[in-house]
């Protein structure tokens, strides 16, 4: 198997390995450079599993003065780069090729400072999503978005995949929660964009670094906003007989003009698995659920609870449950938040990130119910149900060739879909190699090549996450610049 | 996670269960945030995910361990804090173990690594040979610094030195094998572990121990013949001996179960009691030990978990505030978290949850000497944080953390005594101090 194709090795590049390590070697202290075999093999992929090479080489620099200098080199040698965060991208984001650099950012860990008053909390790119939270819970405050893999993926990761998660259908992805970064560009240019205060003057370049999946330059610190935590949060589980009836559910909540903090779905294998994990009280007897989470007083809470149910009646809710502890509530999302790592105890799986519109859930559902059926395969269905971001998880044996093809092709067909009904591949895991070659089918040729054209004007060699997000053919021109 | 294995390299033994554990593997890397060495050193290679890549690729092919991979398997701490993380239920204790085996079979360690890992295991398992040395450790202990200095084998040998204790160590009141009746009515009957170095260095332990079990109305065996539960030559690789050791503690139990049914076999050192709860899978293979030993394996209980549900009430005044620190073998090993904090809570201690309390203290068997510099960092790292809730006293349910713990306060200068949570469970039943807070003011 090997659906996805990676670019032939630079056998140029090959053959200068050994004054490109020693040139490596001139940059960053000792224990920063790995080269052995045995351990560059670590490196070879991230949470897509299915694809992996082995890089040239991997340097874990410790300062933004080390990515610059290895970035230079790198540039300066026609060396491809590939920038890893937590390695936590289920698109394949950081997986390397033979003859790239890894930059790992893992190093760069630590919170600089917290400015509560402005609501600002600096931080180096390699510290992990919830250690943000968790540095600034104690006074009260949170930091929104929030990966299902908040807990090990770095915030430098969620920056370059505009990341999501269950809480941002209230407050918004990450391009909504930053303010700005130290991007070092290709050439080892260090630059600053934005800072202190919302929206920057000039065009919106933090915008656009935001979801660029390492393709513009490096990120090695990021401002990020801070929020109050509201006074009280509620999950509460609805149970349905369908997922149909679940899917008209949220159409109709959000039809109805109501935003909860999160809605999130799962269809009954995902609850099987989650509620063997995370012990949650999760109900058993149903065919769909959704976590509906509310915030703010117990009166806020309770007002919007008894709309919610109110329109969860009209569509056939068997069971609503509140979380009565906090207690409960952590076993709630641990649940949630483990999905697709508990998935793991069932089955292998590739876990698909496309978006639809929310009225178009219940047919999409059933289409992805039927689709993965006709290739005889298994799925379970976790996802942020409320702003439309589904991931259907496609169980098959990885150790089984054909098996993979086919579920490969079932999240294809998936994406596809997605497309089709208005919707978009990716939600918030980017598009990484896992969905670079359907990008031909989101967007038209002329599409595609205005964005390589920005993308060329950061980086005219096109050695930074190269075999990413742009189909391989018909590349822009320019690469030997 | 895909796995490639060929024919041959599943003949080995034990790889078809390595490579089933890798199967569950999802590459996920959730266990990289809760892992101390990943926290410290910030390279994947010293993850739990990195490990597993690596003994993966060694496992697939059937490969000898090199230098790289030895390194970054002996820098675990096997606090399997990872465990606990991991959503996909990856069985992390006993692949490292296999990957510990291998490694010890095919590498060939420089000098300054064998000679202290035999030492170690020739003496830390043997409380009459340990206890002989200890004197000497002692009056050496001021030449720790200077002796850091050595090339190579300086840090190690130092941290061995500085882990000795200040003062001789108390006698042990009770030494077995004579039982311990108790005056009233008689509840049950147990066996106490008597443990190995724990034995040498703290007596004072077990001594609490027997006295709150009697005083329950618990008869306490102590089992002649016991010796090393087998953890210690176990995580460094050396499996047959750890059997070895493991059938024999099977076999002094197992005489005392004979003789009258033990209600449990109790434990005051977590390590110990991971290691014990993990008997029926240690002797697996061993048909004429299997059964002898799951049984073993299913009576051990922390002594924490076996007075959880016993009624217990403060006979001194309370309410010292206690930063409970939950040893890893304590809460990842075996799964106890809350039955500690319950009973000093009951005692009338006021209990606080250290900060990042999931993060090993670094001492983790022999670690702290045989990594002295990651140890060092994690045993600040672990002081730190417990200071910050400025407790009377710490608690914690393993002699490996009061040793580690008690060394990072003495390197804060601060003075903050470190106890087993049994010695503060018998003073407040009317029984003796511990050692520990003797002579402290405030207490």
């Amino acid at each position: 198997m090997s659906a996805i194709a990676f670019p032939t090795p630079d056998s140029e590049i090959l053959a200068r390995r050994d004054a490109l390590i020693a040139g490596l070697a001139a940059l960053v202290p000792a224990d920063a450079l790995i080269t052995s075999e045995d351990e560059r093999r670590a490196f070879e992929t991230d949470a897509f599993t299915a694809y992996r090479r082995m890089p040239l080489a991997v340097v874990l620099p410790r300062t933004t003065e080390e990515v610059a200098k290895v970035l230079a080199y790198c540039h300066h040698a026609k060396v491809p780069v590939i920038p890893r965060g937590a390695g936590t991208s289920l698109a394949g984001g950081a997986i390397p090729q033979e003859d790239a650099v890894v930059i790992g950012l893992s190093r760069l860990n630590r919170v600089l400072d917290i400015d509560f008053p402005n609501r600002i909390a600096h931080v180096q790119a390699g510290v992990t999503n919830l250690s943000i939270t968790n540095a600034v819970s104690a006074e009260g405050y949170f930091f929104a978005p929030d990966p299902s893999s908040q807990l090990a993926c770095t915030i430098g990761g969620n920056i370059g995949m505009n990341s999501g998660g269950a809480h941002c259908l209230k407050y918004g992805v990450t391009t909504n929660n930053i303010l700005g970064v130290t991007l070092v560009l290709v050439d080892g240019t260090v630059v600053e964009i934005g800072g202190d205060a919302m929206d920057a003057p000039g065009y919106d370049y933090l915008g656009l670094v935001c979801g660029s999946e390492g393709q513009l330059g490096i990120i090695t610190e990021a401002k990020v906003r801070i929020l109050r935590a509201a006074e009280g949060a509620r999950p509460v589980l609805f149970g349905f007989e369908t997922s149909e009836q679940a899917g008209s559910a949220v159409a109709a909540i959000i039809g109805a003009g109501i935003i909860p903090v999160a809605m999130e779905f799962m269809d009954k294998p995902a609850i099987e698995i989650c509620e063997a994990f995370a012990h949650a009280g999760y109900p058993l007897d149903v065919d769909a659920l959704l976590i509906i989470e509310v915030e703010g007083s117990d009166e806020e809470m309770d007002a919007a609870l008894a709309r919610i149910v109110a329109i969860a009646k009209q569509h056939g809710v068997k069971t609503v449950k509140e979380s009565k502890s906090a207690i409960e509530t952590a076993a709630i999302w641990k649940g949630r938040k483990s999905a697709f790592g508990a998935t793991g105890r069932v089955a292998d799986y590739i876990c698909m990130d496309g978006t639809i519109p929310t009225g178009q859930l219940p047919f999409v559902l059933r289409r992805i119910d039927e689709i993965v059926k006709g290739y005889g395969l298994r799925v379970a269905n976790v996802f942020h149900a409320g702003d439309g971001n589904l991931h259907p998880l496609v169980l098959y044996n990885v150790n089984d060739p054909e098996e993979a093809r086919k579920a490969e092709d079932a999240g294809n067909d998936i994406l596809k879909l997605c497309v089709e009904v208005g919707g978009c591949l990716t939600g918030e895991h980017g598009v990484g190699i896992e969905k670079r070659d359907l990008m031909n089918h989101q967007f038209n040729r002329e599409d595609l090549h205005e964005q390589m054209r920005i993308r060329a004007s950061f980086d005219a060699r096109w050695i930074l996450n190269p075999a990413k997000v742009f189909p391989l053919d018909g590349r822009l021109a320019g690469e030997a610049a | 996670m895909q796995t490639n294995f060929s024919l041959a390299a599943l003949a080995v033994p034990g790889m078809q269960e390595a490579e089933k554990i890798l199967r569950t593997c999802v590459h996920c890397g959730f266990c990289t945030a809760t892992c101390p060495t990943y926290l410290e050193l910030g390279d994947e290679l010293d993850s739990p995910r990195g490990r597993i890549y690596l003994i993966k690729s060694m496992f697939e092919q059937n490969a000898p361990a090199s230098e790289e991979v030895a390194t970054h398997i002996d820098r675990c701490l096997t606090c399997l804090s990872c465990m606990t993380t991991c959503p996909s239920g990856v069985d992390y204790m006993h692949l490292i173990d296999k990957a510990r085996v291998h490694v010890e079979e095919t590498y060939w360690r420089p000098w300054h690594q064998r000679l202290p890992r035999y030492l170690l295991a020739q003496l830390l398992p043997y409380p009459r040979r340990f206890a002989a040395l200890l004197p000497f450790a002692r009056m050496a202990r001021p030449l720790a610094p200077l002796m850091a200095k050595i090339p190579k084998i300086g840090q190690t040998l130092a941290a061995m030195l500085t882990l000795a204790p200040k003062e001789a160590p108390p006698k042990a009141t009770f030494k077995g094998p004579a039982l311990l009746i108790p005056k009233g009515v008689k509840r049950g009957r147990v066996a106490l572990l008597g443990g190995c170095a724990q034995k040498a260095l703290a007596p004072n332990i077990n001594d609490a121990a027997v006295r709150v079990l009697a005083l329950l109305g618990y008869e306490v065996v102590l089992p002649r013949g016991e010796g090393c539960c087998g953890a210690l030559v176990q995580h460094m690789g050396d499996e047959s001996t750890a059997r070895e050791q493991a059938r024999k503690l099977v076999n002094a139990i197992w005489d005392e179960h004979e003789e009258a049914e033990l209600e449990a076999v109790i434990i005051t050192a977590s390590g110990c009691g991971t290691s014990i709860k993990d008997y029926g899978h240690l002797l697996a293979g061993d048909q004429a030990y299997a059964a002898r030993a799951a049984t073993v394996a299913g009576l051990a209980k922390d002594i924490s978990e076996f007075l959880a549900d016993k009624d217990l009430a403060a006979k001194i005044p309370t309410g010292q505030v206690v930063a409970y620190h939950s040893a890893c073998s304590m809460q990842h090993g075996q799964k106890i978290t809350e039955a500690p904090k319950t009973i000093l809570k009951k005692l009338g201690f006021v209990v606080r949850d250290v900060p990042e309390g999931h993060i090993c203290c670094g001492s983790a068997g022999t670690y702290n000497m045989l990594q002295p510099e990651i140890s060092g960092r994690l045993r600040a790292r672990k002081t730190k944080n417990i200071a910050r809730l400025r407790p009377h006293m710490v608690a914690t349910g393993n002699l490996g953390c009061i040793s580690q713990i008690s060394l990072g306060f003495d390197e804060r200068g601060e003075k903050t005594p470190v106890v087993h949570t049994v010695e503060l469970v018998e003073w407040a039943l009317g029984g003796e101090k511990p050692k520990a807070l003797v002579g402290i003011r405030s207490l």
